[in-house]
């Protein structure tokens, strides 16, 4: 518990977080700024998950737990989306959304 | 005391990943994204999760944004300002965002939440317990899978990142 802290304000907080990465995700054009936005959203929900244990629920840890999880899968994630986005740039020299096709080999 | 530290954490956030989204040079934008997620964990230390706040700060904070400023530097030159959409898309999508954030504010207010007041933390030793122990209601099995999970996707990157030859791409994509 935050002292003076309800758990409408934090989960208002998020839910700013998690449209402002969404509006993010749908104007940027770039495979790179797409990639910040997805960050941005999987932590808004992160912070949901750690919240409400701690609020609703302090006796037990799952939420905690999960939270692990998706910053596990967040960081596989992050590596690969690099991994394709750099292999990318070497076949044609260019990370913007409307000029890649040759995904599909 | 608290109270005050997480507004101005609140606005912190906010402001910078707004700053983040809308920024013109990729650089700023990675930067940005720093001071949003040492925000985040710093809400952690707030109610007293110290050990999610470390790890926010040494896989985030640490590892996935040294990995973006890598790719930006392998990807982009640094003076190159970004485009950006279309003013009425802009507007469009400002305007479904709000809708929704809306919708989650109403639905979010209108729930009757019941609160217990607490002041429990977690330890490290509690979280290793849950996560190794193989009774009932325990995380043997998800946690194995994200083992797995983690060590393919460290592989697939690293077979996808070294690619082929530049020359014979070159030529086979002519």
């Amino acid at each position: 518990m935050i002292p003076g802290v309800s758990i409408y304000e934090i989960l208002t907080v998020t839910s700013i977080l998690f449209f402002i990465g969404v509006y993010g995700f749908i104007t940027r054009k770039n495979l790179i700024s797409i990639l910040i936005s997805v960050e941005l959203i999987l932590n808004a929900a992160v912070i949901n998950f750690v919240v409400i244990n701690k609020y609703l629920y302090p006796d037990i840890l799952e939420g905690a737990v999960f939270a692990i999880f998706i910053i596990a899968v967040a960081a596989a994630e992050t590596a690969l989306a690099v991994a394709i986005i750099i292999n990318l740039y070497r076949q044609i020299s260019s990370v913007e959304v409307d000029e890649i096709e040759t995904m599909k080999h | 005391m608290e109270e005050i530290i997480f507004y101005i954490l609140a606005a912190i956030l906010v402001i910078f990943a707004i700053a983040s989204v809308t920024s013109r040079k990729m650089l700023r934008s990675v930067i940005y994204l720093l001071f949003v997620l040492c925000g985040i964990a710093g809400i952690y230390f707030l109610i007293d999760y110290n050990f999610l706040a470390a790890i926010q700060l040494t896989i985030y904070a640490g590892g996935i944004i040294v990995l973006i400023i890598f790719s930006v530097f392998l990807v982009h030159h640094i003076e190159l300002q970004l485009e950006l959409a279309k003013p009425g898309k802009q507007l469009l999508t400002a305007l479904a965002c709000l809708t929704g954030l809306g919708l989650f504010l109403v639905t979010i207010y209108l729930h009757p939440f019941e609160v217990v007041e607490n002041t429990n933390t977690i330890s490290t030793a509690e979280v290793g317990n849950l996560l190794l122990s193989y009774t009932e209601g325990g995380f043997i099995l998800p946690f194995e899978v994200i083992s797995v999970l983690l060590l393919a996707a460290m592989v697939g990157a690293i077979v996808i990142a070294k690619g082929k030859k530049l020359s014979t791409n070159n030529q086979s994509t002519e």
